[in-house]
Order: C-alpha cells, then sequence, then structure tokens
C-alpha cells in the first residue's frame, strides 16, 4: 500500500536520510526504530510531504505522492504528533472535527463520528466534548490527538512518538489501549519511535535506521535472533532478555516445552500459544501458580509447563 | 474646594465645546486606528515570514515612533495643509509600530508544533492563517491594539496644534492663558477616556476563545462607529475661522466677538506659527492675528475694521523689576532710546524680514540699529548680568536683539536672553519669580490678561490707548512692583483678517460686515 523508493533528504547539503526504500501492506505496521538524528522523523514527515525528498519517490496505491496535492494527500493520513499539536483555541469536539470540516462533512455527521470516538478512546463525551485541551490530563491530551487523527477514517495513520511525552506510566497504560483499538487494527500504521520496547510492543515490522540509512527491516524476533550486523546486537543488548520475552511466542518454543503433568491440566491457568514467553511468566506470577497449562491451536495439544520449563526452552530458542 | 468649584462652573459653561471636543477627540483616536489597524494587521502578517522584510519594515515604524509628535505634525502641514487630514496622518503613523510589532510577534510566536500539527491536518496557509495563526495571536494583537489606542488618546490633543480639534483645544488653550480650569477640562476627559479604553481593550483580551471570536467581529463594527465621531468642524459653504489658543480666551479675543460683534462663525483652534500660512491657503477664511505680523503683508491679508472697538490699541514697552532699575539706573536711560522709534510700518516690516525673508533676529536687530544710528559695538561686559524674556513668537524675538544689542552698546552689564516663554502669563510669572528681569509686552495684554479689571472699568479705558498706559503703569507699580518704560511707539493689537481679494470679494470691511454675511449666508 505505501511504497517508499529511495528517499534521499539533504539539509543544506548534510544528509539526514540516505537511500530508504521499504513497503508497508494494507493493515500491516511498520515502526521506524532508532536513535535521535537518525533520521525517522524526517523519513515519516516524507511520507505525507510535510518535507519535500531531495530525491526518491513515495507510492500510496501505486501512485506517486507528488502528483497529488499536500493538503489533499494529508487529509487522508491521519497524523499524531509528539507533544499531541492539539489546537488550544479549539474545544476537544472542534479538535476531532478539523479533518472532517476540511473534507467538508456536516455537522450532524461529525458530532457523531466525535461521540463515537470520544467513547471508544475512554473520553467522558458529556465532561469533555467542550473542554479546551489544557483543561485535559496528558493522557487525556494524547488520547484526543488520537482520536483527531482517526476522525476522517483515514486508511493510513502516521504517528511520530505519540507516547514520547508522556510519563513511563501512562504511557504503557495508553499504549495498551490504543494496541487494543479495533479501528487501530485495520489501519496500514507507520511509527516513529526511539523506544525499543514499544517497537516490540508493535509487534509488525520493524525498520532499525541509523545515520539516515535503513540498518535492517525484520519483525522483532528477526532483529533478536538474525541481526544483520553487529550494530544491531548492541543496539538490542541491554535489554536483551526483555525483548527476547516479549518477542518470542509459545509456538516458537512449543516443540521444546517438556509436558511436566499430563495427568491434572486443570492445575493453574491456561494460555493460548500465540501469547508471548513475557505474558505467560507475568502469568504465573499474578496468580503464583506454580505450573499453567498451554494450549496449541494447531494441534489441539495441551502442555502443562513451569517457569523453568519455559526458560529453559527460551534458552534452547537462542542457541538454535 | 473653590477650584472644583470653578472648574464646575467652567464645565457647565462650556458643556457643548466639551462635549463636541470629546467627540471629536474619540473620532480622532479612532479613525486612525482603524487606519492603523487596517495597514498594520496586514503589514504584520506579511512580514511574519520574511524576516529581512520584517527588520526593515519593523526598523522604520521604530523611527517613525521616535520622531516628536509636534515635529510630526510640522512636517506633514506641507503634506497635507492643516485640519483633519494630517491630524489622523500622525496618529496613523504613531499607531503603526505596536499594531505591526505586536501582530509580527503574535503570529510568530504561535508554537511551532501547532503549526506543524495544522499543516498535517491538511490545512491550507490561508486556513493556517485565519484559523490557528490569527485567532492564537489575537490577544498579543489586542495587546497592541491597546497600546495605540492609549497612546492615540494622549497624543490626539496635539491635534489642537493645526486646527484638528479635540480636547487639545481646552489644553493648549488652558495653558496660553494660564487657565487651570480650562487645561483640567480637556485633560480629565482625555485621561478619563485613555483610562477607559484600556479598561475596555484589557477585557477583550482577557476573553475565553470563544467568546473572543464573537468579540473578533464585535470589534471592527465599534471601531468603525467610533471613528465616525469625527465629524468635521467646518462644512464646504460657511466661511471657517481659525484662532489660537490665547485668542480664543481672552475677552479682546473670540470672547468679545461673541458678546460684541454676536459672530457666530465655526472655528477651529490653530498654533499661531501655521495659522496665516493656511490662510493664505484657502484653508481658513478668517483669522485672529497680530497687526504687524510680517505675515500680513506676505501673504496679502486684509485688517477688518474693528468697528465696535473691542481689540484696544497696544503699546508695546519693556516690562522691567523695580529692582533692576534701582541697581542699574544706567539701564532705564539705554532701554528708553528704543522709545517712540519703531512705528507700525517699521514693525510689520522687521517682522516682513524675520517670517518671510528668513533672515535671523540678530541681522534684523543690528541691520535695524544701524539705519537708526543707534548702533554701538559692544563694550567689554565686566558688571552682572541682565536677563531678557520673550514670548514665543517673532516679533518679541526681534525685540529681545534689539534691546540686548542696546544694553551691550551702551552699557557694560552683561545679557542673557531666555526665548520662548509659552504664552503671556509664563512670560509674566517668570518675571515676578525674578527667573528673568525685562520683556517686551502689551498694554492691552497687561490689562486684560493679568490685571483683568471690571468689564465697567474696561469700557471706560479701552478706547484711549493712553488712559490704558497710564492705567496699567500704575497698577503694575502697586500690585507687583514693576515698572512700564516708555512705549517703543508701535501698536499691536489684535485684529481678524481675510485674504485681501475674498474680503473684496464678499464686500466685507468691518467685522459687522462679516458678521452680516455669516448671518444672511445661514
Amino acid at each position: 500500500m505505501i511504497v517508499a523508493q529511495n528517499l534521499t533528504k539533504y539539509f543544506n547539503k548534510a544528509i539526514a536520510v540516505k537511500e530508504v526504500s521499504f513497503s508497508v501492506t494494507e493493515g500491516e505496521n511498520l515502526v521506524l526504530l532508532g536513535t535521535s538524528g537518525c533520521g525517522k522523523t524526517t523519513t515519516l514527515r516524507m511520507i505525507n510531504r510535510l518535507i519535500e525528498p531531495s530525491s526518491g519517490q513515495v507510492y500510496v496505491n501505486g501512485k506517486s505522492i507528488l502528483n497529488e496535492s499536500p493538503e489533499i494527500l494529508r487529509r487522508s493520513m491521519g497524523y499524531v504528533l509528539q507533544n499531541n499539536g492539539l489546537f488550544p483555541h479549539f474545544t476537544v469536539a472542534e479538535n476531532i472535527g478539523v479533518v472532517p470540516q476540511l473534507l467538508g462533512w456536516d455537522k450532524k455527521q461529525t458530532q457523531k463520528r466525535t461521540l463515537e470516538l470520544l467513547d471508544k478512546l475512554q473520553l467522558d463525551a458529556e465532561k469533555h466534548f467542550n473542554s479546551y485541551p489544557h483543561q485535559l490530563s496528558g493522557g487525556q491530551q494524547q488520547r484526543v490527538g488520537l482520536a483527531r487523527a482517526l476522525a476522517a477514517n483515514p486508511p493510513i495513520l502516521l504517528m511520530d512518538e505519540p507516547f514520547g511525552a508522556l510519563d513511563p506510566i501512562t504511557r504503557v497504560k495508553i499504549r495498551q489501549e490504543f494496541l487494543n483499538l479495533d479501528e487501530l487494527k485495520r489501519k496500514t500504521i507507520i511509527l516513529v519511535t526511539h523506544d525499543v520496547e514499544e517497537a516490540f510492543e508493535f509487534d509488525d515490522k520493524i525498520c532499525l535506521m541509523d545515520k539516515g540509512s535503513i540498518v535492517q527491516i525484520g519483525t522483532p524476533t528477526e532483529l533478536l535472533f538474525k541481526p544483520a550486523n553487529d550494530f544491531i546486537r548492541n543496539f538490542l543488548s541491554h535489554q536483551r532478555l526483555l525483548l527476547e520475552m516479549k518477542a518470542v511466542k509459545l509456538s516458537h518454543i512449543w516443540n521444546t516445552l517438556e509436558n511436566i503433568d499430563i495427568q491434572s491440566f486443570n492445575n493453574g491457568p491456561v494460555i493460548n500459544t500465540d501469547q508471548s514467553v513475557w505474558k505467560v511468566l507475568e502469568l504465573i506470577g499474578l496468580n503464583k501458580a506454580t505450573q499453567v497449562t498451554i494450549y496449541d491451536e494447531k494441534t489441539k495439544q495441551k502442555k502443562a509447563v513451569s517457569s523453568s520449563n519455559i526458560l529453559n526452552s527460551l534458552s534452547q530458542h537462542r542457541a538454535t | 474646594m473653590n477650584q472644583q468649584q470653578n472648574l464646575w462652573e467652567f464645565v457647565v459653561l462650556q458643556w457643548d465645546k466639551l462635549l463636541s471636543q470629546t467627540i471629536t477627540h474619540i473620532g480622532l483616536t479612532f479613525a486612525s486606528l482603524l487606519l492603523a489597524v487596517l495597514v498594520g494587521v496586514p503589514l504584520g502578517i506579511l512580514i511574519s515570514n520574511k524576516k529581512k522584510l520584517a527588520n526593515s519594515v519593523l526598523g522604520v515604524a521604530g523611527v517613525l515612533q521616535t520622531i516628536p509628535s509636534v515635529a510630526l505634525l510640522g512636517f506633514m502641514i506641507p503634506v497635507f495643509g492643516i485640519g483633519t487630514v494630517p491630524a489622523v496622518a500622525v496618529l496613523f503613523l504613531y499607531a503603526l509600530l505596536p499594531i505591526i510589532r505586536n501582530t509580527h510577534t503574535g503570529i510568530t510566536g504561535v508554537n511551532e508544533s501547532i503549526r506543524d500539527a495544522a499543516l498535517g491536518m491538511g490545512m491550507t496557509g490561508r486556513q493556517i492563517l485565519f484559523q490557528v495563526e490569527i485567532p492564537l495571536a489575537m490577544p498579543v494583537m489586542l495587546a497592541g491594539i491597546r497600546t495605540a489606542t492609549v497612546v492615540n488618546v494622549g497624543v490626539a490633543t496635539l491635534a489642537a496644534y493645526i486646527a484638528g480639534g479635540g480636547l487639545g483645544e481646552f489644553i493648549f488653550g488652558g495653558i496660553a492663558l494660564n487657565n487651570t480650569n480650562m487645561i483640567l477640562a480637556g485633560a480629565i476627559p482625555a485621561a478619563l477616556l485613555a483610562i477607559f479604553f484600556d479598561f475596555l481593550l484589557s477585557k477583550i483580551q482577557l476573553l475565553t476563545p470563544d467568546r473572543l471570536r464573537k468579540a473578533t467581529l464585535i470589534f471592527p463594527t465599534s471601531l468603525l462607529i467610533l471613528s465616525s465621531f469625527y465629524i468635521l468642524p467646518a462644512s464646504e459653504k460657511s466661511l471657517l475661522a481659525g484662532f489660537e489658543p490665547e485668542f480664543m480666551g481672552r475677552t479682546d479675543g473670540y470672547l468679545g466677538l461673541k458678546s460684541k460683534y454676536g459672530l457666530k462663525i465655526p472655528s477651529v483652534v490653530i498654533s499661531d506659527a501655521v495659522m496665516y500660512k493656511a490662510a493664505f491657503e484657502k484653508e481658513l477664511d478668517v483669522i485672529g492675528g497680530y497687526s504687524t505680523d510680517g505675515r500680513l503683508k506676505a501673504y496679502n491679508l486684509t485688517v477688518l475694521k474693528d468697528d465696535k472697538t473691542i481689540f484696544p490699541p497696544y503699546y508695546a514697552a519693556p516690562l522691567v523689576r523695580n529692582e533692576v532699575l534701582q541697581k542699574h539706573p544706567e539701564l532705564e536711560q539705554t532701554l528708553n532710546l528704543l522709545a517712540g522709534v519703531i512705528d507700525d510700518s517699521s514693525m510689520t516690516d522687521l517682522n516682513y524680514r524675520a517670517d518671510i525673508l528668513k533672515q535671523t533676529p540678530e541681522e534684523v536687530a543690528s541691520a535695524f540699529l544701524k539705519s537708526k544710528g543707534l548702533w554701538r559695538t559692544p563694550q567689554d561686559a565686566t558688571g552682572a548680568t541682565i536677563r531678557i524674556g520673550c514670548k514665543i513668537f517673532g516679533e518679541q524675538y526681534i525685540l529681545t536683539e534689539i534691546y540686548k544689542m542696546l544694553i551691550q552698546g551702551y552699557t557694560s552689564l552683561k545679557v542673557e536672553t531666555k526665548t520662548g516663554l509659552g504664552g503671556t502669563k509664563i512670560c509674566f510669572d517668570a518675571l515676578t519669580n525674578n527667573q528673568i528681569d525685562l520683556y517686551p509686552e502689551y498694554t492691552g495684554t497687561g490689562l486684560l490678561v493679568i490685571l483683568q479689571p471690571s468689564p465697567q472699568e474696561v469700557d471706560a479705558l479701552i478706547s484711549s490707548r493712553e488712559k490704558v498706559f497710564e492705567y496699567v503703569k500704575m497698577q503694575f507699580q502697586k500690585q507687583y512692583k514693576l515698572t512700564w518704560l516708555k512705549p517703543i511707539g508701535f501698536n499691536n493689537t489684535y485684529a481678524l483678517m481675510m485674504r485681501s481679494a475674498h474680503a473684496r470679494n464678499l464686500h466685507i470691511e468691518t467685522i459687522s460686515d462679516l458678521k452680516n454675511h455669516i448671518d444672511t449666508n445661514e
């Protein structure tokens, strides 16, 4: 759906983005990950033409975006900014209604959509409909920012460090809410972040950038277990165990998992193999259980395992 | 307490004038403000994304702001003449800087991430300007308009110097006549206007965004209404008179014209410096000037005959502190060298040389003394210093120079001149307070402005200049210990003047003719 071809950007002769190419299919998420100054935000902003590339092309649904007027293009892409970028002189409802208004929706339709989004994003419509942004908490502001980006149902969503300005606790909470939103599951999302954990949580394609170039594009497990070079290995090294637990699914280690108790499956909670190692350990910890039952859809089999079984299998998986 | 009662009486008496001046003042302020907003806001927006242009535009507007307002008024006269247009032009220039600068600051101060969001949502440049930048800049822009309003209310008082009207008429008239009530009657409403509009605009600034949006609509409308307050003082058909502030308040001036002749002529207040030229350029039809003024000759103006004698003939004579005369007996002799020497036509001629031929008062004075054989080269000054004062018009400068040269030539006293001492009262107060030792004064002024006897007494005296001189001399000696020396010879009196051709066409020779002409043409 979105194809970037050899995107290059110079700022006064200094190169910011060098020959970046990638493609994102419909409904897929792409995370642009890297340290600050790596060119990830510049790359994102070339997709909605907030920055014009020095050379290279971006195609959306096969059409070059350079042939379209930038305003029309941007109205078809939701855009979430780091500092929410809400208009301080607009109410919550007016902020959410910005793009529908630009697209000429009628007022009733806009209002209906606004109420729907407020409900989905767990904002009290009665209380906040006519509030001004400064009357909301940081987390609420970010929700309104997302609602604004989603208002006109754009098929594409561009997010520039959307949780970057929030405190760590709010960040995790809101990120979880966002990931569980039905509307987001159908969107093609390009997200920029410097937070590796966040990138892994989106659990789709990650494009790791450094000094304006792509170092590797791949799934979290590919980055972890098949790193293209030492840069990636180093980049991921200090959170490695956590990232592995988050990236590796029970299905990946299903074969090496040892069934410790064939008879008593009713002992302890049950979990599916599409969950991560992190999730199952979290489940054990929360329930103070000694073992869990893992159910594999494909083979319709169950295994009862302890946390040491799981960690054993994980280290075997790492070795292969 | 007494002062306040008097002020109240003054206000009651001059109520209609006060009202019309206030309305004109508001009109002046807001007409110019409206223009400044119409020009300044778009200009401020235009330069907000052009850094180089911004620097030069703000620089020029800043320089304009530093020009003293009176000087700026002076610059406007050759371009726009007198009256409304130059006054509004000057106020417009003053209001421009705060409006441009605050618009520029407001727009450039909009948070970059908000502008970014607006772009990212797909707004066009115009939509960003009108929906995001201007609303967000509005409080800062309003602060600029607020500053401009307060500045304009103050500067608008100066419009009275060039027949622009407004509360300055009372203020400058009051200063010239040392009439505190008159000054206050102009100054208090002017200050109240400034405070009131400042308060009003501060309220608008504090409005919440949605109310501000409504206010933004109301604001230009009210601005238009307020600026329409500026009703021009003159209509096309009738004659327009221009009087300087002192003339307006004197019984041998405007007050006498009203009471004795019943003259009802639309009039504006204007500074003496531009009045004659304005008459010449047909901006004014009748002016109240001095009979010996050089510009009378230069601009071909005719003096209307004072058939009911409200303008008494005035002797001009040096007015000296007794103490100085006693200390330096040679001074009286020296000053009296000029007694009877300058007659009417030679004074007019001297004024003409200074005002029109642009000779300096020194040149005029020395040439005159030489022609009369009175010139002597200055002696070595070893004695005490004599301080000569003078009022702020040409004739007084020349007389002061002549006296200076005489004292330097005939005595060993040092001379210091203190020129340009505002109106009569300022000069007189300087003399009684030992700030100066002498200045040339006119007997009529001494009678009507300083002594202010009862109307009956004035009537008995006024027909004879000898009687006036004797009365004034006696009273000044008694009341102030000041001596009137011998008259210089010429008479200077107020007079009504018109352009010669104009007066001839309308068959106006006397002030009564003028009154009849106005009454029949009303």
